[in-house]
């Protein structure tokens, strides 16, 4: 189950798509998610699944690993589905029951339903085809404006950086103190849900001192390297804008005309 | 100013809320009256047993912790001089016991890159020292890899390839094969040689012998005190005194006192496989 | 009680990219009251094969009699194997995790069907296996003692369960030469009064020669060499070979022996040792 987590896992290519700037592939991916939204028609979310196949194709990530990260939300979709076609109140389609279909029911079940299947396939995009470390630098620079009305956009990008280079430690340390745990009688997998949660406290505890104690030792390796905070910083590898990138925000801006003009005239 | 590290009568005491564990007792000094000047090129191995004070002292030196009394120059600076704290940090740089908790980034190059980049010194020159400094740990080829899936001796492989490429004058290992199996020990006391060849001023917190054997100075700390400081060869030979200290006696130091206490004539300096060998062989050969 | 290994095989993400054979074939015995050592390389098997001997990995093929019982069975009891067989980890003080010293070692037993009575005794007695006084460190929290009581007392987690076989994956590493020392006679006593299977992994040569009966050498998953330390450390250039070290006594002998001065018997200790060069000097 965990491997069918596409959301964060990054797929490595040298695609088109992989090769555009971060902060590019970041903006589009928020600009499309308030698309999505603002898309209220039929037509409009024909468009934008249009446009995400063509993207899916450029960025070369093959299509079951897209549709993997579907699985786990798949018993959410169902149940927003499910829940938008009965209580939304207009014409009645068909009676079962006390349970009511109504039409605009149907329409916001459905389009609630794509609009989530859009959210998650877009937003794996970015992070299948974009490297953590160029997410954070990406982040970092786009927040950097920001520093002006206090966002501390370079600590926020080094506790991201730090967090993703840990997780696998982390997983790692987890799996040792779940053994260790095991072997000294303890049991993760019969019981209710109340008595599984329990259990948890050998391995949770072990692993929060853990993290403290890496955390502690990070810091003095920091401060030893003369880490100092984002002050008179430079970085090795720098992001550069390129053709490919203006052309994309030019593709981006027209799409969001695209919908926008959908929204009002359909 | 031949020396690099000048320390006059430092005492340092842990206050009451942050803690060695090690020092049970909290109102004795960690550190009491040390006396230490460290010259440049040389390659000093710190001995001691645990919370004999030998992590305490080398986080003196780079300011990690700063002086109850005494001071600390670090090339003539003052580590509590708060105006050149970067500089004493990039003059001596640490590597520490735990691979894992020392490195940054979750690709080998970045890592490297982190120090220089804390610097603020130019992309291009960082990318030139990345590259010498994982070339001279021998790890070139993993310069795109992530750190998790390398083994011990290879990460602190790579925490040594990030303090090398701040260009310090002084590198201080505080305990830097501890966790590692013998081959990681191996790789890493070979790069620490390297270094110290090529002119670095290496600073080795150990309790193993054989790594102290390399070294051309040898320092024993107890309770916060240095008891002896010598060669290698003038120090492992007082096996009374390490014994009184807990520490480990070479095995050779040991045997050879055994041999001298049934008559053998064993020189006092024998303190290596390779002098006890040699002098076997010397008397085997003159009969 | 024993054990028995027959041709156990494990591989780690068998079908996919990264698949590797962790165990090939492995086969050994071990009698009851033996003190075996396991030595080998950092991905030689080692950790694989321990965590088969107590039920947590299951091999893909191949079996594993403990006392008799077949622990590879369908609808074996991991409880009975986990009773009978203590596994320690690398640094096992980073499992601890109760309020006080005494809860934390009483975990075991607790898991195991205990009463807390019967538990909080057996914690009392393990404190008192190791080296530890149980008045004084029972009810402190184990985050407040130093890093070798922790490690003693996560090893006394697993003793109170009273295993019949216990495992030590390196319980020295890390620690300072005394209290490596310390726990190693700790793990001798143990061994002694509770005449149990005792199975030491080890990157020390010195403690595997003076303490094992019996060694197991593995190399790539497999394992190559069975023996008593005479016969394993005899081989001491085949073992070089295999980039592992021989005990501090061996190495000497090796070296003299390539100088040409030869002496037949296998050198381990330091008494043999000086056995062996006053004969050296004193024949000449």
């Amino acid at each position: 189950m965990l491997r069918d987590i596409t959301l964060g896992q990054y797929y490595s290519g040298e695609s088109w798509i992989h090769r555009l700037d971060p902060r590019v592939k970041i903006i589009a991916t928020l600009l499309f998610i308030v698309e999505i939204f603002i898309i209220n028609s039929f037509e409009g979310f024909a468009t934008a699944f249009g446009a995400l196949i063509i993207v899916i194709a450029a960025s070369k990530v093959p299509l079951r690993f897209i549709m993997r990260g579907l699985k786990p939300i798949f018993l959410i979709i169902l149940f927003t589905f499910i829940v938008n076609l009965f209580i939304v109140d207009g014409e009645i389609l068909v009676k079962i029951w006390i349970f009511t279909i109504t039409k605009e029911g149907l329409y916001r079940a459905v389009f609630m339903a794509v609009r989530l299947i859009l959210l998650i396939i877009g937003s794996s995009l970015l992070t299948l085809c974009t490297k953590p470390m160029s997410l954070t630098d990406g982040l970092e620079s786009l927040m950097k404006p920001f520093k002006i009305i206090g966002v501390p956009a370079h600590e926020l990008a080094m506790m991201m950086t730090i967090a993703l280079r840990f997780i696998p430690t982390l997983i790692e340390e987890t799996d040792k103190i779940m053994k260790a745990q095991q072997a000294r009688g303890a049991d993760f997998e019969t019981g209710n849900i109340f008595r599984r949660a329990k259990h948890l406290i050998p391995i949770l505890v072990p692993l929060f001192i853990s993290a403290f104690r890496i955390a502690q030792d990070m810091a003095m390796a920091m401060e030893a390297r003369c880490y100092h905070g984002g002050d008179n910083r430079t970085k090795m590898n720098g992001m550069k804008f390129a053709k490919r990138d203006a052309f994309a925000a030019l593709l981006m801006l027209l799409f969001l005309a695209v919908i926008i003009l959908g929204r009002v005239f359909l | 100013m031949n020396s690099i590290v000048e320390i006059n009568n430092l005492i340092f005491s842990y206050s009451r809320e942050s803690g060695d564990e090690t020092t049970g007792c909290i109102f004795q000094n960690a550190i009491d009256g040390v006396d230490l000047t460290i010259k440049k090129g040389s390659f000093t191995a710190i001995i001691g047993r645990n919370g004999s004070g030998k992590s305490t002292l080398a986080k003196n030196i780079n300011a990690l912790l700063l002086p109850s009394s005494g001071v600390v120059y670090v090339n003539g600076y003052d580590t509590r001089d708060q105006d050149h704290l970067w500089d004493i940090r990039q003059t001596a740089g640490m590597v520490f016991q735990n691979p894992d908790n020392q490195i940054v980034s979750s690709i080998v190059e970045e890592d490297v890159a982190f120090g220089p980049e804390n610097l603020g010194i130019s992309p291009s020159e960082i990318r030139k020292r990345v590259e010498d400094s994982l070339g001279a740990v021998n790890m070139g080829d993993y310069r795109k890899k992530p750190p998790h899936l390398l083994s011990g001796g290879q990460k602190q492989r790579i925490a040594i390839a990030g303090v090398v490429a701040m260009k310090p004058q002084c590198i201080i290992f505080d305990e830097p094969t501890a966790m590692l199996d013998p081959k990681g020990r191996g790789e890493v006391m070979e790069i620490i040689r390297e270094l110290n060849r090529e002119g670095i001023t290496v600073v080795l917190i150990t309790h193993f012998m054989e790594e102290a054997a390399l070294a051309d100075r040898v320092i024993i700390m107890d309770e916060g005190k240095i008891k002896l400081d010598g060669s290698p060869s003038s120090v492992f030979a007082k096996r009374d005194e390490l014994k009184s200290m807990s520490l480990d006696v070479p095995f050779i130091v040991e045997l050879a006192h055994r041999l001298r206490q049934k008559g053998v004539d064993i020189p006092e300096n024998t303190v290596s496989r390779k002098d006890l060998v040699e002098y076997i062989c010397r008397s085997v050969h003159r009969k | 009680m024993s054990i028995s290994a027959q041709k156990i095989n494990h591989i780690y993400s068998k079908g996919l990219a990264d698949q590797t054979v962790a165990l090939n074939d492995v086969s050994f015995d071990i009698n009851d009251g033996e003190f075996v050592g396991i030595i080998g390389h950092t991905g030689s098997g080692k950790s694989t094969l321990l965590q088969h001997l107590n039920g947590l990995l299951k091999p893909d093929s191949g079996r594993i009699f403990i006392n008799g019982r077949d622990i590879t069975e369908k609808g074996v009891d991991m409880m009975e194997v986990r009773r009978s067989t203590g596994l320690v980890f690398q640094y096992p003080e980073y499992q601890l995790f109760e309020e006080t010293v005494e809860k934390d070692i009483a975990f075991g037993p607790l898991n195991l069907g205990l009463s807390q009575e019967e538990a909080k005794d057996r914690a009392a007695e393990a404190l008192a296996m190791v080296g530890l006084e149980p008045c004084e460190v029972a009810q402190k929290s184990p985050f407040d003692l130093s890093g070798g009581e922790k490690r003693r007392i996560a090893i006394a987690g697993v003793i109170a369960m009273k295993p019949r076989v216990l495992i030590l994956d390196e319980p020295t590493a890390g620690l300072d030469p005394k209290a490596h020392k310390e726990i190693l006679d700790m793990i001798e006593d143990i061994h002694k009064n509770e005449k149990n299977i005792t199975i030491l992994v080890s990157h020390k040569m010195d403690d595997i020669a003076r303490l094992c009966d019996k060694i197991l050498v593995m190399e790539k998953g497999t394992v190559v060499m069975t023996g008593t330390p005479q016969e394993i450390f005899s081989k001491g250039e085949e073992l070089q070979a295999m980039g592992l070290d021989l005990p501090e006594a061996a190495q000497l002998i090796l070296e003299l022996k390539k100088r040409g001065i030869e002496k037949d018997e296998t050198v381990l200790t330091m008494e043999q040792a000086e056995r062996t060069l006053l004969e050296v000097l004193d024949k000449c």
